[in-house]
C-alpha cells in the first residue's frame, strides 16, 4: 500500500511579463522558498528536490536542472528532472509524490518554472521538422483549428470562448499573484480585440509569463501533525498518446478520457461534478474549457460549452473552474500545470484568500500538453480518503 | 560567431540586465528508407503513401512505422491523389520568425484523397470563402524546379467541386 501524502507547503512568485528583477536561480528559489516557510520547513528538511519545465529551447538553457540545483538546495541530494511538455508541472508534482508515495523520501520539494522574457516560446513551438512544411505559428496557430473542429461538433455558440476569457480575467483580479488584472474587461473587450489563430482572439490566449511555484509534500506520519490544514492527496493520473496516427481524435483525445476514467476509480469518485468542489483546468485559449470539461467527464460530450453559458464554471457556480484566474491570466508554462495543482491544494486547505470557494474539500488539479497528448491530474482533499 | 550582442541597451546609460546570447546548432539528419522513397517519389510529382498492416490505414506523409500499432509498415506503396477536402482550418494573423508567408494566411489540415491521416498545409482562396468540406488540390512549383523536398508543393488551391459531406472526414479532425 503507497504512503498517503499530502501538500504541506506552497510557494508562487508574483507573475508577470518580465521578472528582470530575478535570474533564473533566483526565480526558483523565491517560489522554493516561500514554500518552504508555508510548510514551516528548512532546506536541511527537504530529502529530494523535482524539478519541471517547458522545453529547454524556449530559454536555450540546456539541462536547467544542473545549474538550478544550488539555488534550490539541492547539494549531496536526489534531484530529477521532469519534462511532458505543457503538462509538465502536473507531471512534476506527480513525481514528486510518488517519491513520497512509494516510500523512497519522507518530504521532497517540487518546483516548476519558465522565464518567457528570457525565451521566444512561439519560436520554439514552431521549428521546422527537417523534410516538412512549417506552417504551425506557435501552440495557437495548432489548437485553433481544433477549436474548430470542437465548435462544429458541439454546436456552441460562438461566443462561449469570449465569455470563458471573461469570466477567467474576472478571477484574476481577487489574485494579487496573477499576471493579468484587467480592470476593464469586459465582453465587449474580449470580442474587440484582434483574431490571431482565428476563431481564437487576443484575449482569448494566454499571456507570456515569469514565474515559478514550488510545493513540500510529506509523508502521513509527518504531515498528521501538522495543525494546520493540509491538501491530502487522493490520487493522481498521468495518461499520453502519439501527436499523430490514423483516426486519432484530436479534439477529444482517448488520452483525457482514459485519464478521467482511471482518476476518478482511483479516488473513489462517481460523479466528478457532484463529489469535486471546484477546479483548476490547464486552459490557455478560452475554448479549452468547455472542451476539457467534456474531457475530464465532468458533462456530457458536447454539452461543455453548456456549463460555461449557465455559469456552472464561475465562482459562484456549482462547479467553479479557475477561481486564480487560470492560464488565461498567467503563463509560466512550465509552471503553470503546478499552478492548477498548487492551486486545486490551496482551495481544499481553505487558503486560497480572495479567491477561496466556500467549504471547499475535494479539488481537482489538470494540466494538458503537447499536441493535446499529454495529461497530468490529481485530486485533493481536507480530509484524508 | 558574434556571441554577445547588448543591442538595445548601448547608449542610453543604463546598466546591462540582459544579453543576447545566440547559439547555433548544426546537425545532421538521415531521412531514413521511408522518408527517401517518399522524397525521390515527389521529386517525380508522385505522393506516396504506406498502409499500416493492422487496420489498412493510409499514412501520409509516413515515417514507415505505424505511431498507434507499434508495427513497421511493409513495401506497399500507396500512390494518392493531390487533391482533397479541407478537414479544418485557421487563418493566421500572427507572425512567426520561421515562417516566411506574409499575413494573413490559411493554414488547412487537408485529407488527401486515399489517405487516411492529415497534411498541414496553407492554402491559397478568399479569407471569406474557406471553410470546411472544402475541395482543393496542390498547386506544385515548376516541373524543371523540383526536387527531393516537400517544397515541390507550393500551396493548396479550391477547385470547382461540391463540398465533401461531413461525415467523410469528421474522424479526422
Amino acid at each position: 500500500m503507497a504512503e498517503l501524502t499530502a501538500v504541506v507547503g506552497i510557494g508562487q512568485t508574483k507573475y508577470e511579463a518580465k521578472r528582470d528583477d530575478l535570474s533564473m536561480p533566483g526565480l526558483v528559489r523565491e517560489a522554493a522558498e516561500r514554500a518552504l516557510a508555508d510548510a514551516g520547513c528548512s532546506w536541511a528538511d527537504i530529502d529530494a528536490v523535482i524539478l519541471g519545465k517547458a522545453p529547454d529551447l524556449f530559454e536555450g538553457v540546456m539541462m536547467p536542472e544542473l545549474f538550478l540545483n544550488d539555488a534550490l538546495g539541492g547539494a549531496y541530494k536526489p534531484m530529477l528532472r521532469v519534462h511532458t511538455a505543457g503538462s509538465v508541472g502536473g507531471s512534476t508534482a506527480i513525481v514528486a509524490a510518488s517519491m513520497v508515495q512509494a516510500g523512497i523520501h519522507d518530504r521532497v520539494l517540487c518546483v516548476a518554472y519558465e522565464k518567457q522574457s528570457e525565451s521566444n516560446a512561439i519560436w520554439a513551438l514552431s521549428i521546422s521538422v527537417p523534410f516538412s512544411l512549417a506552417t504551425v505559428a506557435g501552440a495557437g496557430g495548432y489548437f485553433a483549428p481544433l477549436v474548430r473542429g470542437y465548435i462544429r461538433r458541439s454546436g456552441a455558440p460562438e461566443d462561449t470562448g469570449i465569455r470563458v476569457a471573461v469570466k477567467d480575467r474576472q478571477n484574476a483580479l481577487r489574485n494579487p499573484l496573477a499576471h493579468l488584472h484587467l480592470e476593464d474587461i469586459s465582453f465587449d473587450l474580449v470580442a474587440n480585440s484582434p483574431m490571431l489563430w482565428d476563431p481564437i482572439r487576443y484575449l482569448e490566449t494566454c499571456p507570456s509569463s515569469d514565474g515559478a511555484c514550488a510545493l513540500v509534500m510529506e509523508k502521513e506520519s509527518l504531515a498528521s501533525r501538522r495543525p494546520d490544514k493540509v491538501a491530502w492527496i487522493h490520487a493522481t493520473e498521468m495518461r499520453s498518446e502519439p501527436t499523430m496516427f490514423s483516426g486519432r481524435d484530436q479534439v477529444m483525445p482517448r488520452a483525457t478520457l482514459d485519464n478521467a476514467k482511471n482518476l476518478y476509480r482511483k479516488a473513489g469518485i462517481t460523479n466528478p461534478r457532484r463529489e469535486i468542489d471546484c477546479a483548476e483546468i490547464y486552459v490557455p485559449f478560452s475554448w479549452f474549457e468547455p472542451m476539457w470539461m467534456e474531457g475530464m467527464l465532468i458533462t456530457e460530450r458536447n454539452q461543455g460549452w453548456k456549463m460555461t453559458y449557465e455559469g456552472a464554471t464561475a465562482m459562484d457556480g456549482d462547479f467553479p473552474v479557475n477561481m486564480s484566474g487560470g492560464v488565461l491570466s498567467s503563463n509560466p508554462i512550465g509552471a503553470s500545470g503546478l499552478i492548477r495543482f498548487a492551486e486545486a491544494a490551496r482551495q481544499v486547505r481553505g487558503r486560497a484568500d480572495q479567491h477561496q470557494v466556500d467549504g471547499a474539500r475535494k479539488a481537482l488539479g489538470h494540466a494538458y500538453g503537447g499536441g493535446s497528448q499529454y495529461f497530468s491530474t490529481w485530486i485533493v482533499s481536507s480530509e484524508k480518503p | 560567431m558574434n556571441a554577445h550582442d547588448t543591442s538595445g541597451t548601448e547608449g542610453d546609460g543604463s546598466p546591462v540586465t540582459v544579453l543576447r546570447a545566440p547559439i547555433v546548432l548544426e546537425y545532421e539528419y538521415s531521412a531514413g528508407q521511408s522518408a527517401s522513397r517518399f522524397l525521390r517519389a515527389i521529386a517525380e510529382g508522385r505522393l506516396l503513401g504506406q498502409r499500416c498492416p493492422v487496420d489498412g490505414r493510409v499514412y501520409f506523409p509516413s515515417r514507415g512505422s505505424c505511431p498507434q500499432h507499434a508495427v513497421t509498415f511493409g513495401d506497399e506503396v500507396v500512390e494518392l491523389s493531390d487533391k482533397g477536402t479541407i478537414v479544418t482550418f485557421s487563418i493566421v494573423r500572427v507572425p512567426s520568425k520561421n515562417i516566411p508567408l506574409e499575413l494573413p494566411y490559411i493554414t488547412v489540415n487537408v485529407l488527401l484523397d486515399g489517405a487516411d491521416t492529415i497534411l498541414m498545409h496553407v492554402l491559397d482562396a478568399d479569407l471569406d470563402d474557406v471553410h470546411m468540406g472544402m475541395r482543393v488540390q496542390a498547386v506544385w512549383k515548376p516541373r524543371e524546379e523540383w526536387t527531393t523536398s516537400t517544397e515541390n508543393i507550393l500551396f493548396f488551391r479550391p477547385i470547382d467541386e461540391p463540398d465533401a459531406d461531413y461525415d467523410s472526414y469528421k474522424e479526422h479532425i
